[in-house]
């Protein structure tokens, strides 16, 4: 069986089990019987049929158990779900943030981060929201899963008990990187977990990128934690987007309202193409690929980022 | 069989048409069915390639024959063509059409032109669906459930597409009318209810679906057009709207719509196993029942497919049930079956063969589906694998399995020809082997957590994988022994006598193939008491 890491595998894998035992149960038996009635009544053996209409007795037995087993399955399936339904009040609440093609874990001491992070042993509820279509978190590994939907918040809760690193997939489809839109989860002993939650070394680095003085670091992280590079590489590689590799200041081909022209990609481009993607779109790329950016980032993160990218002029 | 010129068969009385006129101007009800069996071969085949391509870019991971937009484009096409196209028409479409009237002595449906424009109808929903493959934006990339708000945004050619599904959708409205009516007003004398053949009960519940379920397509693509054209917010959020709203119109059609597949899929199964068993089927009153029962409840559990979707426990609790009661008719049948074979005198004949098989693979869609209906299993296999290979069982190895058994069982009927027995198992077995080497490893797959609609997919996953594509193959050249040899039987087989399996039901006691208007007279079955199955 696949191993189960949280607190409520246990009750899916009974009801899996329960269900599995009666189905196999049958299947074989009613294949058994059917095999055995070719064989025994082929035309050979028996030449002469016998007619049969039927049998009440038969058809109500037939009917009653398979009823009550049903109602079994039935409620140990309910049984195993009750539990994910009701989160405890002190869980840690973090909320995930999915958009096309990655998600994002925000923590309430305001750290973020594109790996999972959970406390040994602590009840954790993920509030699960999506930024532009439907998406689903799903940890196989603890037997959850709940769809992100935009306009409406959804939730998870789990506690894991074993340490280690666990995947987490998107299964909802969402178009083009559905496959890659995927993440780690990562248990930690309670000690480490704390040391990772109160290192708040990058909210500084985020400050600090405010007022100047480590370029780029800010930036840097917002392009990782908003998704940015599922789409857009740093090292050149074309994905849905193009690079951000030596792009600032350079002169590109855009395609705007169905026309070709050339603009330098400076502080008003980027601007314009994270809030309005589709006005100004390079030539060679899809339109309707990216969502609007105008809720998520404000004109100062937009600065942030553009200070990371020309970093990346190598300049 | 001699022919004298009173006893010119359907195909060479041709109404004083010429060539393809006599097909597309005729409102035979067997050479409508035949139309459309053509029709949906074509696009079965179509279908298949896709679906082959699909499991040829996962044996590994990565890009191995096609991108990711391909590879999206590949199985939502797939999906379009096989549901809208071949399995809700199919079994109803063909072999209702062939089969219905004869089966109650009748000379053809109710209205016979109806029937007709329904093909027309069924053949412009196939245009629209292609126009929506080659022109703007490309094939869409949507999935078949075409689920908001991502089928919005995308630029691919969504709206030719659900278009196309709708006009479908009308087609097959008609066509469940046309048989409803024709099941209430023209059973020969002495057909009663209760006496009808199995096939046709089917067929009659089926029509009922196919009249109520039907209509919500029609609503959900006139919201879909206000919401485009007009931005009235039904289902985008960023018009106000909410997409579950979507999902559950999808559902509360596409639910059903599984119903208007495997009935008929239960109905010829009901008429091939006491044929071959050489009696009459066991329980006939129950299998009835439960094909109405089944009809009924199956309106009622659409929302089993939403269970992670963030619907209130409640919901969750009444659909989990539902789901569960659905699943019991279904029970009875299968028993019913297995005791129509005890005290037989069995003749293991090709439809026989795909008879068990349909058994057996329907079982096992059928119980894998109770993992899907308890709430607490079902979150963890929803959207994996493990549900593709659930509703690969029921359809094709369900609906599918039923499908051949019919072709093979009707052949001799619908031809005056045989097929060749041993080319005919031979094509079945294999088939049998790679669907099961297909779609088995992807139960298992999925309840190790890989999602569906991955293109691509993480290095743990690749062993079965390997073995599920390896499958495909397999199955993929049985499907093509099984047709050519079909296609061999049906043109240069060996001449068929009018009754080859000494079946009872009426539609063995007319000339193989059978004559324009079916019966010279009308039967009269008031004096005889069994049922004609």
């Amino acid at each position: 069986m696949l191993s189960g890491a949280s607190n409520l595998a246990s009750g899916v894998d009974k009801a899996f089990v329960i269900i599995f035992v009666i189905s196999a149960l049958f299947l074989v038996a009613i294949t058994v019987v059917m095999l055995y009635f070719v064989y025994r009544y082929r035309e050979k053996r028996n030449p002469v049929p016998t007619e049969i209409e039927g049998n009440n007795k038969l058809e109500i037995l037939w009917t009653v158990i398979p009823t009550l087993l049903a109602l079994v399955m039935f409620y140990y399936g309910w049984k195993g779900w009750i539990p994910v339904r009701n989160p405890p009040k002190d869980a840690m609440v973090i909320t995930s943030v999915a958009r096309m093609w990655s998600f994002t874990f925000d923590y309430p001491n305001g750290k973020s981060s594109n790996v999972l992070y959970i406390p040994q042993g602590e009840p954790v509820k993920l509030n699960i929201v999506a930024t532009d279509i439907l998406h689903s978190v799903y940890i196989p590994a603890f037997r959850v899963k709940q769809d992100a939907i935009p306009g409406k918040e959804n939730f998870l809760w789990f506690i894991s008990d074993k340490p280690g690193t666990y995947d987490l997939f998107c299964t909802e489809y969402c178009g083009l990187r559905h496959s890659y839109m995927n993440a780690e989860v990562k248990v930690l002993p309670l000690p480490e977990f704390e040391k990772w939650y109160n290192d708040t070394t990058d909210l500084v680095a985020a400050a600090e990128g405010e007022g100047g003085v480590k370029k780029g670091l800010a930036g840097a992280r917002l392009l990782e934690n908003k998704g940015c590079i599922a789409c857009h590489s740093l090292d050149g590689t074309k994905l849905v987007g193009p690079s951000f590799k030596g792009i600032y200041g350079e002169p590109v081909v855009v395609v705007s309202g169905g026309k070709e022209r050339t603009v330098t990609i400076d502080d008003a481009y980027i601007k314009t193409s994270i809030y309005e993607p589709d006005a100004d779109v390079v030539k060679g790329y899809k339109p309707g690929q990216m969502i609007s950016y105008k809720s998520e980032l404000n004109e100062k993160q937009i600065a942030d980022i553009i200070e990371y990218l020309k970093t990346l002029n190598g300049k | 069989m001699s022919e004298t010129a009173a006893q010119l068969n359907f195909f060479q009385e041709t109404q004083g048409r010429k060539g393809i006129l006599a097909w597309i101007l005729s409102t035979d009800h067997k050479r409508i069915g035949l139309m459309y069996m053509y029709t949906i071969m074509v696009f079965f085949i179509v279908g298949v390639l896709l679906g082959l391509g699909i499991k040829m870019e996962l044996i590994a991971p990565g890009l191995t024959v096609m991108g990711p937009q391909a590879y999206n484009s590949f199985f939502t096409v797939h999906g379009v063509i096989m549901i809208f196209v071949i399995v809700i028409p199919g079994l109803p479409a063909i072999f209702g059409n062939f089969f219905l009237p004869i089966m109650i002595g009748a000379k053809d449906v109710a209205f016979p032109k109806l029937n007709l424009f329904s093909w027309y109808l069924f053949i412009i929903g196939i245009i629209t669906v292609l126009i929506s493959l080659f022109t703007f934006g490309g094939p869409p990339d949507t999935g078949w459930t075409f689920y908001a708000p991502y089928s919005f945004k995308t630029t691919t050619n969504m709206f030719p597409a659900v278009l196309g599904a709708f006009i479908l959708g009308f087609s097959s409205i008609l066509t469940g009318l046309n048989f409803i009516t024709t099941i209430h007003r023209m059973r020969a004398p002495g057909m009663r209810w209760m006496k009808m053949p199995l096939f046709a009960w089917s067929i009659y519940g089926t029509g009922w679906i196919q009249l109520f379920a039907t209509p919500i397509v029609g609503i959900t693509l006139l919201m879909i057009i206000a919401e485009r054209f007009l931005k009235i917010g039904f289902f985008d959020p960023a018009l106000g709207g909410d997409p579950i709203l979507y999902q559950h119109l999808f559902w509360i059609y596409s639910h059903p719509a599984v119903y208007i597949m495997i009935l008929p899929a239960m109905g010829v199964i009901s008429e091939i196993i006491p044929t071959f068993a050489r009696k009459g089927i066991f329980g006939y009153n129950a299998v009835v029942i439960s094909t109405m029962a089944i009809a009924i409840v199956g309106y009622f559990v659409w929302a089993h497919h939403m269970f992670t979707s963030g619907m209130s426990t409640t919901a969750q609790f009444v659909f989990s049930l539902l789901t569960f009661f659905v699943a019991i008719p279904s029970a009875i049948k299968v028993f019913n079956w297995v005791a129509t074979l005890y005290k037989g005198s069995i003749r293991l004949e090709v439809p026989l063969i795909w008879a068990l098989g349909f058994l057996f693979l329907f079982m096992i869609g059928g119980f894998t589906g109770l993992f899907l209906g308890a709430v607490a299993t079902d979150v963890h296999v929803h959207n994996t694998t493990f549900v593709v290979a659930h509703f690969h069982y029921i359809i094709f190895g369900g609906m599918g399995s039923a499908f051949f058994a019919a072709l093979h069982y009707w052949l001799p009927k619908m031809y005056g020809r045989m097929y060749n027995k041993y080319w005919a198992t031979v094509g079945w077995a294999t088939f049998f082997i790679g669907f099961n080497v297909l779609y088995f490893p992807m139960f298992i797959l999925g309840y190790q957590g890989m999602p569906r609609r991955y293109y691509d997919y993480l290095d743990q996953f690749h062993g079965l994988n390997i073995v599920s594509t390896l499958g495909a193959f397999i199955m993929v050249a049985g499907i093509f022994v099984i047709i050519l040899n079909l296609i061999r039987g049906a043109r240069h087989g060996e001449q068929a006598t009018m009754n080859p399996w000494e079946g009872r039901s009426l539609e063995w006691t007319v000339p193989s193939p059978p004559p324009l208007e079916n019966f010279d007279e009308i039967p009269d079955l008031t004096k005889s008491s069994a049922h004609p199955a």
